[in-house]
């Protein structure tokens, strides 16, 4: 359980990040961003994966930070999960942290570098997915940084792959507010604690009526139901986003449990935040 | 007093130690040694066309690479078959390097040397082995059909097959038993695969510095590594010593021995005149070290209206993966301790161990009794849903009375001698546990159950293990036994037996464990046996020096023997306390080169008695020094015994399984150190938990490992365990000097039944496969 050989780099600013990338880039091996390390150090332990070229980010400065903006949240790319969960910048934000894996890991790992491996059973993905978030990333054009915003709908691709290019930094991901007076909830069954998730459910219901869930670990991506047609039958909506997933088997449950999962857990998490927006409202 | 030291809660004294970093484990030691790793096969069964180690040769720090061709002859043999027995008429064991065939994931192929680890896997990497792939065994029911073989010449991959019965006091056999039955029942229970899964995994470490070896393993038994090492290099049995440093848990695993590693690192050490080191990591613990518990068992019971056993029939097929190196203890100790605290009428047991192309099966903690107590547990809930009664009284209603011990239960238990248990008392066992638990005040409600699990274990095996005590002129007392420890509390609880028997203060007590240099004679720690057999030991060790320290300090102060006795390391005539000799000063006296390079030694001097010209200093029969060696070899196991209870909840909707409590009450003998035991059964319920909730080994028919990782393999967290409640029972045993029983496997074995049992309870339908996730529990409820 040691990595292949790779050539390590740890620029200071953001200019000679996005250099190396792309120079690296250019190479046919190519190289990984290194964040928080707490998914990529295991896959090149086990040489899962074999860059020719590391390019550590964390002493890049000006990346870290968690922005309040108006109309939302901008966490930059060395901002770790439990900075943003101690922050309480953007409550479906800090619901999801807590599910994420343990404290020592969320200690390094970074919210961005979550959004970007795109694990379909991730808790983060789907937060983004469900708010229609976006990913900035930034590359080395013609001597300049260039920089482009993803929309969550485009951003995740497949299981473990996101619209991030070869030689593209992604710099922050932006987490817009919850309308006023919206609820959120995100419910998950995972075999222990910690753990990525069996299924979960994130969602957000407006005051109005307006119901929107992402899923996740049913789909190759968070797979994002508008609900609100429903509303407030949320048994029927449930019953919606179970036709809307295609869970896979694994070692840990089969498929028809995780359909199953994933429609108690919507209805769940739709009360839940239902119940919050009330509240609100109240 | 500071000395009364025996059954008292006395804190664990290797703890700051190990808990402030201060441990020193195998990869702790050799930083500058080479390192080893190995190319394993990625194929469960397939034959070895050509090894290509070209293309690894430009490998920077590259230092050897090694394939079975390469092996002297001794060191290429088979490995040994430890145990031997007469119905295992087909066991194998594997080469320490694949010799044309592999037989499952993980087998080793070639041996690299590197200047480190990192290049070691990196040629590794590049090494080409050529495999035709033949056709994997994977499962038991589909092994014993034959189709295709795990060894060519081991027809229907049956290695062993052995039927035992006991008849009724009738006369009559099992099955005529059970037919005449007034009830009978016929059922099939399945138990997955699970591992000891240490944190730290195996390691070895070598130096030969020419003349004398020296080998660091993190093993269960450090004095069997040292003969086997020396027997497959060819050295004297002194030119080689083998030590164990502190090891990061073991339960079972490490007993089996020589690891192919452990031959392997000693004898490129020799061969390349280098300190070579090789730590396992955890991919190589999942796929290239043991698993057990795998098992299906076909089971046939006659009972009465009263749910008394007349007759019980069981049919057992045991997975034991692609070797036999540890021979069939396993299935042994699941058809002999199926028994549990019962008597039952007529008993018939048989098993096949199979092999399939998985990884081995050898001994992990509780070693074949958790699926035997699965086996009889899931029995008795049976009987009692079939007649309606209480589940508890159906185990009454079969336990041997308290009036009834020795009982011999008419078999043959692992260590080839009777199965008799020596002392116990079920009834009040279960009577304290229907209390901890509120047996008979819990309130059923859907999705809420209660269940419970009895067993008894046989502990403390022979054949013997030893004590040496040394008391030193500075008053210390220098303990050692051969046995190893693996964080069980040894430096402790033997310390307490010393200070106890030699009214010494435990702070000048030091204990050493599993270094061949101190201790040479040892068979290791496994089968809960280091406080029965080494505490024994010890016991009898420390009572010939304090008999010697008497009779010295007796001539020292002119008074009988009989009238001293020890306190606070020092000797005094009883109810004089000023007529007083401390042991340092005994220590000196016994020893008659006498330079006084110390206080102690100056002191001792006004004490010695006129030299007598006409004697020998040191007189006849007598040994210089304070300091003591003695052996326990039990005549016989001594049973201990225990009663779990749990209350479970689950999810109406997501069938997720919570265990709101957990109960247990446990008889050892007499407790040396009541929290240690506390903390070896509560170390046990958390392997149970995972054994019954979590952990399994998902192999693919294509006998691919697919969660060999502990992100997929899901040993429980401190977050997943219960808290476990625990009341203690005390019968002692006769067999040995202290009446202890042993205890570190106690806590795992019925967990499984336990929980099967509340799950059930709380669903209505039967719960006959183990482990059970979520994911399951929701499909037993759909079907
Ligand atoms: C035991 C354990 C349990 C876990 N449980 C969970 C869980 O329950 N839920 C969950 O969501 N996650 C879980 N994780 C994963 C954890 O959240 C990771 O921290 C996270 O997925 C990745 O973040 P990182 O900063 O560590 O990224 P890294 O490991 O450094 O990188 C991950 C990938 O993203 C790329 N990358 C990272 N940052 C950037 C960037 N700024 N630009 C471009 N590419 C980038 C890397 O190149 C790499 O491919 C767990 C991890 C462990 C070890």
């Amino acid at each position: 359980m040691k990595p292949p050989p790779f050539t390590y780099h740890a620029p200071r600013d953001l200019a000679t990040a996005l250099r190396t990338l792309q120079e690296v880039g250019a190479g046919g091996a190519g190289g990984k961003v290194l964040a928080g390390g707490q998914s990529l150090i295991p896959m090149l332990n086990m040489r899962l994966v074999a860059p020719a070229h590391l390019v550590d980010i964390n002493r890049v400065a000006g990346l870290g930070g968690i922005g309040r903006e108006p109309g939302g949240v901008r966490v930059g790319a060395l901002a770790r999960h439990a900075e943003a969960e101690r922050s309480g910048a953007h409550p479906l934000l800090t619901r999801a942290l807590k599910l994420v894996a343990h404290p020592v890991i969320r200690n390094r790992g970074t919210v961005v570098g979550s959004l970007v491996h795109a694990d379909p059973a991730a808790e983060l993905p789907a937060v983004l997915a469900v708010l229609g978030g976006s990913v900035r990333v930034a590359r080395w054009q013609d001597g300049a940084a260039v920089e482009r915003d993803i929309p969550a709908a485009a951003f995740f691709t497949g299981p473990m792959e996101s619209a991030v290019l070869p030689g593209e930094l992604a710099v922050s991901a932006w987490f817009p507010s919850l309308a006023p007076g919206a609820g959120c909830a995100f419910v998950e069954v995972s075999r222990r604690h910690g753990d990525y998730a069996l299924a979960g459910v994130c969602a957000v219901v407006g005051p109005a009526g307006a119901a929107r869930v992402a899923c996740v670990g049913v789909g190759p991506v968070p797979v994002v139901v508008d609900v609100s047609a429903h509303a407030p039958d949320w048994a029927a909506a449930a019953r919606a986003v179970r036709e809307e997933t295609e869970p896979d088997d694994d070692i840990h449950a089969t498929a028809a449990y995780r359909r199953h999962l994933v429609g108690v857990l919507a209805e769940r998490a739709l009360r839940e935040a239902a119940q919050e927006a009330e509240n609100r409202g109240a | 007093m500071t000395t009364k030291l025996f059954g008292e809660p006395v804190q664990r004294r290797e703890d700051p130690r190990l808990l402030t970093g201060g441990g020193r484990y195998l990869d702790d030691l050799g930083p500058d040694a080479l390192a080893a790793a190995f190319v394993r096969a990625p194929h469960a069964h397939a034959r070895i066309r050509d090894i290509d180690v070209g293309p690894a040769l430009d490998v920077e720090g590259l230092v050897a690479i090694y394939t079975w061709e390469d092996l002297p002859e001794r060191v290429g043999r088979p490995l040994p078959l430890l145990i031997p027995h007469p119905a295992l008429t087909h066991g194998r064991t594997a080469y320490p390097l694949a010799r044309d065939v592999v037989r499952h994931v993980g087998e080793p192929v070639v041996m690299v040397v590197a200047a480190d680890r990192y290049a070691a896997e990196d040629a590794c990497a590049l090494i080409e082995v050529d495999y035709e792939v033949l056709k994997p065994v994977v499962g038991l029911e589909e092994a014993v059909q034959g189709a295709a073989l795990v060894h060519e010449d081991v027809p229907g991959n049956v290695g062993a097959h052995l039927v035992q019965e006991v008849p009724g006091a009738d006369g009559r056999g099992a099955r005529e038993a059970i037919e005449t039955a007034p009830h009978t029942l016929a059922f099939r229970l399945d138990i997955e695969r699970s591992a000891s899964m240490p944190l730290e995994g195996r390691g070895v470490h070598a130096r030969w510095d020419g003349r004398d070896l020296r080998v660091h393993s993190s093993t269960q038994t450090s004095t069997s590594v040292r003969m086997a090492v020396a027997a497959a290099l060819g050295l004297p049995l002194p030119r080689v010593e083998v030590i164990a440093p502190d090891v990061g848990g073991g339960f079972g695993v490490k007993i089996v021995h020589p690891w192919p590693e452990e031959i392997l690192v000693p004898w490129a050490a020799m061969t390349l005149g280098r300190e070579i080191k090789w730590t396992e990591d955890r991919r190589e613990h999942f796929i290239s070290s043991a698993h057990e518990r795998g098992q299906v068992q076909y089971v046939r019971v006659g009972f009465d209206d009263d749910g008394r056993v007349l007759g019980l029939d069981v049919t057992i097929l045991h997975d034991h993966g692609a070797y036999t190196p540890y021979g069939i203890i396993v299935p042994i100790v699941t058809s002999t301790q199926l028994l549990g605290p019962y008597k039952i009428g007529a008993y018939r047991v048989e098993f096949s161990a199979v092999y399939t192309n998985t990884v081995q099966v050898t001994p992990y903690r509780g070693a074949g009794r958790p699926q035997g107590v699965f086996c009889m547990e899931r029995t008795m809930d049976k009987i009692a849903r079939h007649l309606g009664r209480d589940r508890a009284e159906v185990r009454a209603a079969n336990f041997i009375g308290p009036g009834e011990f020795p009982y011999d239960q008419g078999m043959t238990f692992q260590d080839g001698r009777p199965l008799i248990y020596d002392s116990g008392d079920y009834p009040e066992m279960l009577r304290l546990l229907k209390e901890l638990i509120g047996w008979d005040s819990f309130e059923r409600a859907p999705g809420r159950g209660i269940g419970i699990g009895c067993y008894v274990e046989g502990t403390g095996v022979g054949p013997y293990e030893g004590g040496h005590v040394q008391i030193t002129s500075d008053g210390r007392v220098h303990v050692s036994t051969g046995l190893t420890s693996q964080g069980q509390g040894h430096e402790t609880v033997f310390a307490q037996i010393a200070a106890s028997e030699l009214g010494v203060p435990i702070e000048r007590i030091s204990v050493v464990t599993g270094d061949t240099r101190r201790f040479g004679y040892a068979v290791g720690t496994f089968a809960s046996r280091a406080a029965v057999v080494s505490g024994s030991a010890i016991a009898l060790a420390c009572r010939k020096v304090r008999e010697k320290a008497l009779r010295i300090a007796a001539d020292a102060l002119e008074a009988d023997p009989a009238d001293l006795e020890i306190t606070d390391g020092i000797v005094h005539v009883a109810g004089a306390p000023n007529a007083a000799v401390p042991l340092s000063t005994v220590a000196v006296l016994a020893n008659p080169l006498r330079y006084a390079f110390d206080e102690e030694t100056a002191r001792a001097t006004q004490f010695a008695g006129a030299a007598a010209p006409d004697r020998p200093p040191v007189a006849e029969g007598e040994e210089p020094g304070l300091e003591g060696r003695d052996y326990y070899s039990p005549i016989r196991s001594t049973f201990a015994a225990g009663m779990h209870a749990a209350i479970v909840e689950t999810d109406p909707d997501t069938a997720e399984i919570r265990v709101l409590r957990y109960a247990v009450v446990h008889d050892c003998g007499r407790l040396i150190n009541p929290m240690i035991v506390e903390g070896q059964i509560h170390g046990g319920v958390a392997q149970g938990i995972g054994g019954a909730l979590y952990e399994r080994m998902a192999y693919d028919p294509h006998g691919q490992l697919v969660n060999a990782s502990f992100m997929d393999f899901l040993m429980p967290y401190a977050t997943e365990v219960p808290h476990v409640e625990t009341a203690h029972l005390e019968t002692p045993s006769p067999l040995n000097p202290l009446g202890v029983k042993g205890a570190g496997e106690a806590g795992v074995i019925p967990v499984s039944a336990v929980i099967a049992s509340a799950i059930e309870d709380a669903e209505g339908f039967p719960i006959d496969r183990m482990p059970i996730s979520p994911s399951d529990l929701f499909h037993l409820r759909t079907t």
